[in-house]
């Protein structure tokens, strides 16, 4: 009888099941399993680690691959640093009660979320272009045209630029998000702290701070997934070559080089798979440190 | 109801259009390529001349997009949904379709007479027993320059590497003009119309590029280092902030007349003509001393093939016959100045930039980029290398010596021939 009653959860259940297997699952383990494989003379032949092996002891492969993962990081380190910080303030700014135009501020500052990623790298290709762009022009009225230098084609420069466009056109995200914590933070627990003399910003930092501090974790994961799976603004604006000298060389156009191939090399998808595979362990490694050792530690709060 | 009604309606119609198209008794060869820039040439030049010459044929022109057609045309292949006539690219791409069976041999096709073993030598196997496209086109690298600009500050064309120097020293000491239009910020102009361009003269063209093949030279001797040793003296002639300076930008200076020198292909050739207002000029890299043989490369770039699963094998045979001859080289060379027919017989163009590209043959020896055949096929990829070290000679980031033994590090570490 309990059998009967339960089998109805499995086929509501079967569609989404389904389809979630053929379009993630299957391909996701499939992607993993090619990484295993190598092309030989007889087509794909099994090879165990080697692909592995090629890639963190072969000393070319390893240093595009360590040099990718570093500029990773700090494409990373740059959005939670500036992003992040950003995108709570302006949703402290605004939910400030006597704020006017909050409405059009937010949709102002969430708009470049929607744009897509090819107009967001095209467009700041053409604002800091040295020839044609505003940037510099810009610059010279206010007496500073020796600031300017070309960013985007500077080793030193290139993907800090490229990681603050990134971070322009998410900055709409952590703050939309900050933005609804702070919302649901209840009346009755500020008025308590204002009779208690905690006011102002005080009353930001003792109390709405520790309150939304769950979200902002949430954001720190969000952000850290994103960027280690970026991709897009990189190819459109540099191109899957990553210059100048791969400095801008992020996992993601590491991997697109090689899977696909790039100009007269041909693609290879077993050491593709391979880097995708390398990527997948960076982040699962990550989500899981986060939700492990540090989400379990958080202090919630029930109102 | 309704939906049966359509379906009906459409099953019928499927049906009949199939049996008009059947009655006609017509031929219909389909071309893959990716030259979507020249769709009208196709369709109002190229294929009428061949349809009334041959009735009973119908041809279509369907480009898909240069970045995706390696990709599309191979899953297109693979999938047996290609088109009769296959646009190959040179070398390796064409060859790994031709080894996987994909394209057919066309050795015994009898226009093959009418081209030269190095205008076939990109589209065969590396033993040269099996032809599998029929040549089109090349590509000549060379610099245009803006003719009113070096008449206005009295500068003579030059010939040796001192007068080129020379000369944009003089552009730049004027300040009217940038002195040459080229950015590294997409990194191939840097190696095809920087290194691939200049180089021939260094490594003397033919007999470096096989002597490297067959392992005699090494990418560390002079000839190879030398090119980029003159491309880092290129950085100081550049326009500001070249470093983020894309590949349009540089046309978009030359052709506005805000640069007077700009290292070309001579496939800008048709482009620039709309667009500008000047008269133009070419000349061909200038060589080391006066009176040095002088050397271009003349790179062979474009041909056309045969699916090996066209069903229409006769009647695109006949096609590739007509493409292999002298009257569609003609046709081709004329509608397309700057795309230089691989033909063996001469063929007369209008235009004259076209004609001054062309007339270095005579003078010149012709090669082809040295990376392209056989030396690409490994991994680190020695084009995309050559970029990366072509960009960097020009910034000054790495010194040519440096790249010349990083790129032959590169090489040795797979192609045995250099171990």
């Amino acid at each position: 009888m309990t059998t009967k009653s339960r089998l109805h959860i499995a086929v509501f259940l079967a569609p989404a099941v389904l389809v979630y297997t053929a379009v993630m699952i299957w391909p996701l383990f499939n992607t993993l399993r090619l990484a295993l494989y190598t092309s030989g003379e007889e087509g794909r032949v099994f090879s165990g680690l080697m692909n592995f092996r090629t890639l963190f002891g072969d000393p070319r492969w390893s240093e595009s691959f360590w040099n990718a993962l570093g500029n990773n990081f700090w494409f990373f380190i740059v959005h939670m640093l500036v992003q992040n910080p950003i995108g709570v303030a302006l949703a402290a700014i605004l939910s400030h009660p006597r704020l006017r135009f909050a409405a059009l501020y937010r949709s102002a500052i969430f708009i470049p979320t929607i744009l897509s990623f090819v107009i967001v790298g095209f467009a700041w290709k053409l604002i800091l272009s040295p020839i044609w762009g505003i940037a510099p022009s810009m610059l010279d009225a206010v007496g500073l045209k020796s600031l300017f230098a070309p960013w985007l084609g500077k080793e030193e420069y290139a993907l800090t630029t490229l990681a603050l466009i990134s971070v322009w056109q998410f900055v709409g995200i952590p703050m939309m998000l900050i933005y609804a914590a702070l919302l649901s933070i209840p009346e009755e627990v500020l008025e308590a702290g204002e009779i208690d003399g905690i006011t102002g910003a005080s009353a930001f930092w003792k109390i709405k701070l520790p309150l939304i501090l769950p979200s902002i974790g949430i954001i720190s994961i969000l952000t850290f997934v994103g960027n280690f799976n970026a991709f897009d603004l990189i190819y459109a604006a540099q191109g899957a070559l990553a210059g100048p000298d791969y400095s801008t060389d992020i996992l993601g156009t590491f991997l697109y080089r090689t899977f696909f191939g790039f100009q007269l090399q041909l693609g290879d998808p077993h050491m593709g798979s391979t880097i995708a595979t390398a990527m997948f362990a960076i982040i699962l490694a990550g989500v899981c440190l986060y939700l492990f050792a540090i989400q379990t530690r958080m202090r919630r709060y029930q109102f | 109801m309704t939906q049966k009604k359509l379906t009906g309606l459409l099953l019928a119609t499927t049906v009949l259009g199939s049996a008009v198209a059947a009655s006609a008794q017509d031929v219909t060869l389909t071309i893959e390529s990716w030259r979507n820039d020249d769709l009208s040439i196709w369709q109002d030049k190229i294929i009428p001349a061949f349809e009334a010459a041959n009735p009973g044929i119908k041809v279509q022109f369907t480009p898909s997009a240069p970045a995706e057609y390696n990709a599309a045309l191979n899953s297109k292949l693979d999938a047996g949904t290609a088109g009769d006539l296959i646009t190959c690219r040179p070398f390796d791409a064409s060859l790994a379709l031709y080894d996987g069976g994909k394209l057919a041999d066309l050795s015994d096709l009898e226009a093959m007479a009418n081209f030269s073993d190095v205008a076939k030598s990109a589209w065969q196997t590396d033993d040269g027993s099996a032809t599998f496209c029929v040549p089109m086109a090349s590509v000549i690298h060379g610099f245009i320059y803006n003719k009113d600009a070096f008449a206005e500050l009295g500068i003579e064309v030059p010939a040796t590497e001192a007068d080129f120097f020379a000369a944009l020293d003089k552009i730049k000491e004027d300040g009217t003009y940038i002195p040459m239009a080229m950015g590294t910020n997409d990194q191939w102009e840097a190696a095809t119309m920087g290194y691939n361009n200049i180089g021939p003269n260094y490594w003397k063209g033919e007999e470096g590029r096989l002597a490297l093949i067959r392992g005699e030279q090494k990418l560390t001797d002079e000839a190879w280092v030398a090119p980029y040793r003159q491309l880092a003296r290129w950085g100081a002639y550049l326009g500001d902030g070249y470093e983020a300076q894309t590949y349009p930008d540089s046309q978009n200076l030359f052709t506005l007349g805000r640069a007077a020198i700009y290292p070309a292909g001579s496939w800008e050739i048709s482009g620039f003509n709309s667009l500008v207002d000047f008269e133009m000029g070419a000349f061909y890299p200038p060589v080391q001393a006066a009176g040095d043989e002088c050397y271009i490369s003349d790179h062979t770039d474009i041909a056309i093939g045969l699916n090996a699963a066209s069903p229409n094998a006769d009647a695109a045979r006949t096609f590739l016959n007509w493409v292999g001859s002298a009257e569609f080289a003609t046709l081709y060379a004329n509608a397309l100045p700057g795309f230089f027919s691989l033909n063996s017989a001469p063929v007369a163009m209008e235009d004259p930039l076209a004609q001054e590209f062309v007339s270095w043959r005579d003078k010149c020896n012709s090669t082809i980029r040295s990376t392209y055949q056989i030396l690409s096929r490994g991994t680190p990829n020695l084009e995309t290398e050559t970029w990366n070290a072509s960009v960097n000679a020009i910034k000054g980031t790495e010194t040519p010596e440096a790249a010349g033994a990083r790129l032959q590090e590169g090489l040795a570490s797979w192609y045995e021939p250099q171990q």
